[in-house]
């Protein structure tokens, strides 16, 4: 058996006090775009209120006679949910902001959001050590070297016109087809879809040549690029 | 416009202190009025470098605290009285430095110098972060082999995140210095070369300081090796870093201490 994490992009909702006015806004909304919450998940963000627990539960039922469905909530105290409201979530991002690091603070540049409307992810600059790049929403493309100690994540495939020395981790959220290309190969790690092979187990005629890694069936294939 | 330079490595050992006070005092010979402060609170040795250890009564978190007033802590250099010294607590740790203590006691020392030389502890916990935090511009310093190099490329991802310039959507002008290199064992194979080094980091290389015994010897006595021995080899690597960081346009050499090349030729002739 395998069990892999996967992510989605959901819309989250952020109530504001009063609850009463804010329910009013988001009707005035709805009504110029009927139908745009229909079949998509949505998450209730409730760090901005102070609500308790009858109020939540109210709340979303509320938000469910609008055909909302809400199919998690954040930002509230575990304690004052029950087992009947859908569940917590934490550590969610915004997705708009596709890279992100390691530290607390960003080390990487932001994409630009003509790159994020393509659902690729262009980065500039060389890819520091310790620096990691998260990318679930396509394929990144790293016109620098990726150095050791710095990995790439992406949900698509990872394009690295200069020296791979670090991590490549492309298919990330579940794509076999995903693949790796890099012009020259120094990487410690490779993986597609959660099959990885590290630097001690590729072919050392591969080493410093341009290269990509693809798979077939639950084996990684690389090969020399020409 | 007073500049902020950071010197910086990520690794320790690489030459950041001997750097700092080199390039320092370099530049103080030049003409500028520079001061060189030290932030590795608890593991000082700029003081020793700079032969001030036994003038020192109040430091940086003395500075920081309110307990002194900066001119009381500052030290005049004994040889060059444009270069000053700002010691470092050594009986203190790296939390007594904080965010706005730090940024109080760059922006008045700027209003005094030309230059404020900040010469960063190893890693890339609170005191390196403190020290690049108000940069202008940084040296990292970097020897020749691999784990150096990668620390190094560590840092730079910090100077391009974390400093105050970053933050603010500019760039930290960043230089390389190369340091210990030992042309003849780059050949053989036995050490990165500069190219291997440049390759990795892709910045601009500031100067390579070659290995020289001269370096430890300025240590030892308490003096920049650009005042103990102007002639030598890495002194003379130093000096043209410094004029390549004022915007000179100095052709890239890999100076060599005459003497010793010679030593070495009699020695293998008469062997």
């Amino acid at each position: 058996m395998r069990f892999r994490g996967r992510s989605y992009i959901a819309f989250v909702l952020t109530p504001e006090a009063p609850i009463f006015d804010w329910l009013a806004d988001l009707d005035a909304w709805t009504r110029r775009s009927a139908g745009f919450f229909v079949g998509k998940p949505v998450v209730l963000d409730l760090s901005a209120v102070r609500l308790s627990k009858d109020a939540v539960a109210h709340l979303v039922a509320e938000l469910q006679t609008r055909d909302i469905r809400i199919m998690g909530i954040e930002g509230i105290n575990p304690s004052e949910v029950g087992p009947e409201l859908p569940p917590i979530l934490k550590g969610g991002r915004t997705a708009a902001t596709a890279v992100e690091p390691v530290e607390p603070s960003p080390p990487a540049p932001e994409p630009t959001p003509a790159a994020q409307e393509a659902g690729s992810l262009l980065l500039e600059s060389p890819v520091r050590s310790g620096q990691s790049v998260v990318f679930p929403h396509g394929d990144v493309t790293v016109l620098g070297s990726v150095a050791s100690g710095a990995e790439i994540i992406a949900g698509g495939s990872i394009h690295v016109y200069g020296t791979l020395r670090g991590r490549a981790l492309a298919g990330s959220i579940g794509n076999p087809r995903a693949r790796i290309f890099c012009h020259r190969a120094e990487a410690e790690l490779l993986a597609i879809d959660g099959f990885y092979r590290t630097a001690e187990d590729m072919e050392p005629s591969l080493r410093s040549q341009p290269i990509q890694a693809w798979l077939q069936g639950e084996v990684m294939l690389i090969a020399p690029l020409n | 416009m007073a500049q902020v330079l950071v010197v910086t490595s990520g690794k320790g050992g690489v030459g950041k202190t001997t750097s700092t006070a080199a390039l320092g005092a370099a530049l103080a010979q030049a003409g500028q009025t520079v001061v060189v402060v030290d932030f590795d609170v608890g593991l000082r040795n700029l003081d020793l470098v700079m032969g001030a250890e036994r003038r020192v009564v109040f430091d940086l978190v003395n500075v920081i605290q309110g307990a002194a007033k900066l001119q009381q802590a500052l030290i005049r250099d004994k040889r060059i009285d444009t270069l000053w010294l700002l010691p470092a607590s050594q009986t203190r740790d790296k939390d007594a430095l904080t965010a706005n203590g730090v940024a109080r006691v760059i922006a008045e020392l700027k209003q005094k110098f030309d230059w404020v030389i900040c010469d960063s502890p190893a890693g890339i916990e609170r005191g390196a972060t403190l020290a690049m935090r108000h940069a202008d511009s940084a040296v990292i310093v970097t020897n020749p082999e691999v784990s150096s190099v990668r620390d190094s490329d560590r840092i730079i991802g910090l100077l391009d995140s974390k400093t105050e310039k970053a933050e603010k959507g500019g760039r930290v002008d960043k230089h390389l210095l190369i340091s210990r290199y030992d042309p003849g064992r780059a050949a053989r194979g036995e050490m990165l070369t500069i190219n291997d080094v440049l390759e990795i980091l892709s910045i601009p290389l500031l100067g390579v300081v070659p290995e020289s015994e001269e370096v430890l010897r300025a240590s030892n006595v308490g003096s920049p090796v650009t005042m103990c021995n102007p002639s030598s080899a890495a002194a003379r690597a130093y000096c043209d870093a410094v004029r390549r960081l004022r915007g000179e346009n100095v052709p890239m050499t890999i100076p060599t201490d005459k003497k010793r090349f010679m030593e070495k030729l009699f020695g293998r002739r008469a062997a």
